[in-house]
């Protein structure tokens, strides 16, 4: 029930592997790590593959992330969608304004 | 109109890092009454919602500490009231208090302060109702559908 970020850089894209659960709890500091790396960087992605349940407090943070990312004029985009996260996305029809690339079916360990 | 059920009645700390601990308790007693995988997976994400506007109630609001979060486990569903006040639940009274979310505009309003909180939880559930006399009470039912009870060979000839 925890949420684990890790950030690196991939050819001057700033990359936010996340892994665990997103929601109430955990929204706050993911909030505040992407958002400062949304600021920084010109490209930024965040990688989902990991994430096992995301409800609308992760929608909220990526919403911010957007909105700031359109200020900035930089780009970002989600990567690596388990099935049960977009599809949260494509209820909302967030997919629609966010950039979302890669949704994936499978385990997740 | 009477129905047997069996009702499960849980009080949480109203914070943040209780939410997943109510995640795993829906799982469980969802995956008891037979729901598919996707159905849970709804199932927790409307919960989830639910507390999560709850516990920002508290937050906003001092004299609420706790939530009380009740499961009514039916025979071809599940009710889940989750209220942002810390009494126990009057089954009866509730009932006779609720109404469908859409016709209360204020109860509508006050929850959209979570964003597309409710909206998902109106998107996820069969059936979702809002009462706001004291505090906030939603609840909220899911529907076991026939195709997914019928893993047991007796389904067949019950069904002639």
């Amino acid at each position: 029930m925890n949420l684990h970020i890790d950030d690196h850089l991939e050819q001057d894209v700033g990359v936010l592997k996340l892994s665990g659960e997103i929601d109430a709890y955990t929204a706050p500091q993911l909030k505040e790590k992407l958002l400062s790396l949304v600021e920084e960087k010109q490209k930024v992605e965040v990688d989902l593959l990991k994430v096992s349940y995301m409800d609308s407090t992760g929608l909220g943070v990526f919403i911010s992330a957007l909105k700031l990312s359109k200020e900035k004029g930089h780009e970002f985009k989600l990567v690596n969608l388990q099935e049960n996260v977009y599809r949260l996305f494509n209820i909302t029809g967030l997919n629609e304004v966010i950039n979302i690339e890669n949704t994936v079916e499978g385990e997740i360990t | 109109m009477k129905q047997a059920f069996d009702f499960v009645e849980m009080k949480l700390p109203a914070k943040s890092e209780f939410v997943g601990v109510l995640r795993l308790t829906i799982s469980g007693l969802a995956n008891r009454m037979g729901f598919s995988y996707e159905e849970i997976e709804d199932l927790k994400v409307a919960t989830s919602e639910a507390i999560t506007n709850a516990v920002n109630h508290a937050y906003y609001d001092e004299d609420t500490g706790e939530v009380t979060i009740g499961f009514g486990m039916y025979d071809d569903r599940i009710e889940i009231m989750i209220a942002d006040r810390g009494g126990s639940f009057d089954l009866k009274e509730i009932r006779e208090q609720i109404g469908p979310y859409n016709d209360g505009e204020t109860s509508v309003e006050e929850m959209r302060e979570g964003g597309f909180g409710l909206f998902l939880i109106d998107a996820l559930m069969d059936k979702v109702e809002i009462n706001n006399n004291h505090g906030v009470i939603v609840i909220m039912t899911k529907f076991l559908y026939e195709n997914e009870v019928g893993q047991n060979d007796d389904q067949i000839s019950t069904t002639q």
